[in-house]
């Protein structure tokens, strides 16, 4: 049980930890590694405190199955990898149509298809977004310590409460399966948010009824209230309809309800970036690269700073825009062959440098390639690779964002 | 003055070497009262297939989660020693099975040999307890947690029937480790 005792655990437990801190009470899911713990915890702690866990057939299954939990009132999540990530996807588009709040938990690992399986990535940051078919809300949280995990799990939850929407918390293997103390803080001492539910008589309920905000009260199934909850444009009703009127209001404001809270979605975490010249935009475990790259930089006398996104969809634009007026350069490093470096020369429209330092091998982006990166001009040199080393070859991809 | 240990080790899927990463880390993070984080790398299967743990150790809060230049490290198994013995610092220390790595090549570092698993076979009459050994002998030549630390945190990961074993396997890792000496 939750006690304030520091306790050296996981990051996938605290993972679990965090949700069940959140009032999750539904656990459906398929087992993937890096992502099992998540799931193996649930199963055994579910059922002892009121609780449901179910594994599923597949992942498709998972997500429909946590979609139909929540609408019966729980707070319900998933956990999985690259794989179950892919085939969840138009359960996550229904879930974002319907606005039915659930939280997934994506474990990164290296892909495409089943790829390495204990290799740690972070090349979902793309799919996170835009994943599933059509404009859509994406709320997508990315820790970086196994703390962290703890603290943006019970975010997630209480951000799919309070938007009606899904929401994905993104770690990689590192950090799930990497172990550090966490003190687990005594319940009620960090905020938890519950879904606003209905106050009217159930004969006069309409689940997407807009009229006094862009949010509308949910209902659980099992309370009186009846309603009708689709894939296809609805009216205020949540029958399907055919007015492009309704379309189109209905399909801007499922994106602007995200959009326009951005400023309490987002959080940053800036390390020497005052009076930075060179700045680092980093994520999840790259960040921790990053950090260490900046403390080493300051010694020698270089102004390097970290901007560290925990919200990195919505994309953190006002803070990388702030960041691109004011130093030199930018460096992305990411373990992907460069994703959010997009995003970050979107915002800095060529106001500054952007230099993408790219690694896919499993292995984490070294603080040296950083420092490299940074200090020398020109692509730096590889590291030396043993010709016995297959699986654990240090290859280095690298890419010059502006020369490319 | 902060200080940054760091400690990998390696051996082969089912030695328990991520359990040992992850004991040594628990004893000093939460009875040594440091701040310790453990990592791991290992292959899909579940026996066999190279593993390794890091830990690092610090007095302050640690960024980058896996080593970049080692203190110390242990070795289990030859593809183990081969593969990760050039990451140890200047000065660093290596403890490897001396009968299983017999390929020692030589470097700035002192490597300390020891027939962990033939002991943990022979005398303690548990092959398992190869890590509990390692980590007694690992806590002497480094002197990084306390005996009382890496004791409890023993104690608390082992299954109820195992306490004494283990217990011993430990002991006999402190009684050895306290009389080795280099390889010269």
């Amino acid at each position: 049980m939750a006690t304030n005792k520091k306790r050296f655990m996981q990051g996938n437990e605290a993972c679990a930890e965090g949700a069940f801190y959140a009032g999750c009470t539904f656990f459906a899911g398929y087992p993937i590694t890096p992502s099992t713990e998540v799931m193996e915890i649930s199963s055994s702690r579910l059922p002892k405190t009121g609780g449901v866990f179910i594994q599923m057939e597949d992942e498709i299954a998972s997500i429909c199955a946590i979609t139909g939990a929540s609408l019966g009132g729980r707070k319900s999540m998933t956990a999985t990898s690259g794989p179950g990530f892919s085939l969840m996807q138009e359960g996550l588009g229904f879930a974002c149509m319907a606005e039915v709040p659930i939280v997934i938990i994506n474990v990164m690992r290296s892909g495409p298809s089943t790829g390495f399986p204990t290799g740690p990535s972070q090349s979902d940051v793309m799919q996170a977004k835009w994943g599933t078919h059509g404009d859509h809300p994406a709320i997508v949280l990315i820790p970086a310590s196994v703390e962290e995990i703890f603290y943006e799990t019970i975010r997630a939850f209480n951000l799919a409460e309070i938007y009606r929407t899904p929401v994905i918390v993104l770690y990689d293997e590192i950090i799930g399966h990497m172990r550090e103390a966490v003190t687990i803080p005594q319940p009620g001492e960090v905020e938890v948010v519950n879904r606003v539910k209905p106050t009217c008589a159930p004969s006069e309920y309409k689940p997407y009824d807009t009229t006094l905000g862009d949010i509308a009260p949910l209902a659980a199934y099992g309370e009186g209230y009846r309603f009708h909850v689709t894939g296809l444009y609805h009216g205020a009703d949540g029958f399907p309809t055919n007015n492009t009127k309704l379309i189109e209001e209905a399909g801007q404001r499922l994106v602007r309800k995200v959009e326009d809270n951005k400023e309490r979605i987002w959080k940053n975490e800036e390390y020497f970036l005052d009076d930075a010249e060179i700045g680092i935009f980093a994520y999840g475990v790259s960040a921790r690269s990053a950090k260490f790259a900046v403390r080493e930089l300051r010694k020698k006398g270089i102004k390097a700073g970290l901007l560290r996104p925990l919200t990195i969809w919505p994309f953190p634009d006002s803070a990388v825009d702030a960041l691109a007026e004011r130093v030199k350069t930018i460096i992305v490093p990411e373990m992907n062959l460069g994703q959010i470096v997009h995003e970050v020369e979107r915002v800095a429209r060529g106001r500054c440098e952007v230099k993408g330092i790219f690694r896919v091998d499993t292995e984490p982006i070294k603080p040296a390639q950083i420092i490299e990166k940074i200090l020398g001009n020109g692509p730096m040199p590889s590291a030396p690779v043993s010709p016995t080393d297959s699986n654990m070859s240090e290859m280095l991809i690298e890419r010059d964002m502006l020369d490319g | 003055m902060s200080y940054r240990y760091e400690l990998r080790f390696t051996g082969s899927g089912g030695q328990g070497i991520i359990t040992a990463g992850i004991i040594l880390a628990e004893a000093a993070s939460i009875y040594d009262g440091k701040k310790a984080v453990q990592s791991q790398a290992y292959g899909p299967e579940s026996r066999g297939g190279a593993s390794r743990a890091e830990v690092i150790i610090s007095d302050e809060d640690i960024d980058y989660p896996k080593a970049t230049s080692i203190d110390a490290m242990l070795a289990l198994t030859q593809e183990g020693y081969t593969k990760f013995h050039k990451d140890v610092k200047s000065g660093g220390i290596i403890l490897i099975d001396s009968d299983e790595v017999k390929d020692v090549p030589r470097g700035d570092f002192k490597v300390y040999a020891f027939p962990i698993i033939a002991t943990a076979a022979n005398v303690l009459g548990k092959v398992i307890t190869a890590n509990i050994i390692s980590l007694g002998l690992i806590t002497e030549l480094t002197k990084i947690v306390s005996h009382d630390a890496i004791e409890k945190a023993v104690l608390s990961r082992v299954p109820a029937a195992f306490l004494e074993l283990n217990k011993k396997a430990l002991h006999t890792g402190f009684e050895k480790g306290a009389t080795l000496a280099p390889l010269s």
